[in-house]
């Protein structure tokens, strides 16, 4: 038994050393399939998730990032985070909320905040709150690269909500994500 | 009780710290059985939650917005190199060639026909520019495999384009 049971522990020391946890989705996503090659990278990316139904969430790596990102948005919509609230925030997946809906949300243990059915960042021409997490993302992080994860059966007319807010924002070159192509 | 009996008696006690003895000189047998049980209970847990497959990144260059002062200075296609692939409702595609009273070929999205068009497309008009017009209603997975057919073909031409008045006016009234 013992070449078996060494061949375990190798096999857990391995996977331990190699996993990066999934960072879990706020919703489920079906990513579209494309043959292209280039991998996404582990580090810099914020990613604006979009839900088959509009809903768009954001997020970004790095802690120190979304600490940073989270005062500067609550200076922007006059609402002073405290510090404990940035901790909280930092080790948040994803947010799916109006601003102002923060402190409460964030004041919720990570049990409750699974209950929470978020409604999804403001993106209109009356209110457009994605256009300044993103814009305040680069000022926190200026190499940051975008990503737009959609589902595949978005309509096109949000996404198109999305890419235009970028456009206005100066930021022409973004990636979508996909899945490689299973068949072929 | 014969004598011989109660001698082994007597006797009893005395010999079993030697046995122990005996013991404690042969190897001692650890149960590993709970030890082996967490290693593969481990094993299966990062084996599951290793993400395999890394997702990939399709890059997608936007033209800048024209500032208001200078859309005039906006080049002109050429009418015969402009290709413009409208994606629609229900997987539908048009696309034609030029501006106007084009020729709009239908048909429900099928790879080999888009690829067919593209290649047709970039053999025959030198200067070719690729206008992609996805319609609110079309999904998303039409735009990314047509992109993706794009970037197989090799056309480096191209932008997504808002679907204008006189686009709808070609497209059949549904």
């Amino acid at each position: 038994m013992n070449p078996m049971v060494d061949m375990a522990f190798l096999l857990v020391s391995f996977f331990m050393l190699t996993t990066t946890f999934k960072a879990a989705e706020p919703i489920l996503i079906e990513k579209p399939q494309s043959q292209s090659e280039i991998k996404m990278p582990e580090r810099g990316i914020a990613t604006i998730t979009v839900g088959e139904e509009g809903r768009i969430f954001f997020t970004v790596d790095g802690k120190y990032t979304r600490k940073k990102l989270l005062k500067m948005m609550g200076d922007q919509h006059q609402i002073d985070f405290s510090g404990t609230e940035q901790d909280e925030f930092a080790l948040l997946p994803s947010v799916g909320l109006p601003v102002e809906q923060l402190p409460g949300f964030l004041a919720l243990n990570p049990q409750q905040r699974k209950g929470v059915d978020q409604p999804g960042i403001p993106c209109d021409t009356a209110r457009n709150e994605l256009s300044d997490w993103v814009v305040l993302t680069r000022v926190a992080n200026p190499g940051v690269r975008i990503a737009v994860n959609a589902d595949k059966d978005t309509p096109y007319a949000y996404i198109d909500r999305i890419i235009r807010t970028l456009q206005h924002n100066k930021i022409y070159r973004f990636n979508l994500i996909t899945e490689l192509e299973s068949t072929e | 009780m014969s004598m011989e009996e109660q001698k082994e008696k007597a006797d009893w006690p005395r010999e079993k710290p030697k046995r122990d003895k005996r013991e404690q000189k042969g190897s001692i047998e650890v149960d590993m059985n709970p030890m082996v049980d967490l290693a593969f209970l481990l094993l299966t847990f990062f084996m599951l939650a290793t993400t395999f497959s890394q997702p990939q990144l399709m890059e997608l260059v936007m033209p800048v917005l024209p500032e208001e002062e200078d859309v005039e200075q906006e080049q002109p296609v050429k009418e015969t190199q402009a290709l413009s692939i409208v994606l629609g409702e229900e997987d539908q595609v048009y696309w034609y060639v030029g501006i106007t009273q084009p020729e709009v070929h239908q048909f429900a999205w099928d790879e080999q026909r888009v690829r067919q068009v593209l290649e047709e497309a970039q053999n025959n008009m030198s200067e070719l520019v690729l206008l992609i017009k996805p319609m609110e209603a079309s999904r998303y997975e039409n735009l990314i495999d047509l992109l993706d057919e794009i970037n197989a073909v090799g056309i480096e031409r191209y932008a997504i384009a808002e679907v204008t008045k006189e686009d709808r006016a070609l497209l059949p009234a549904d």
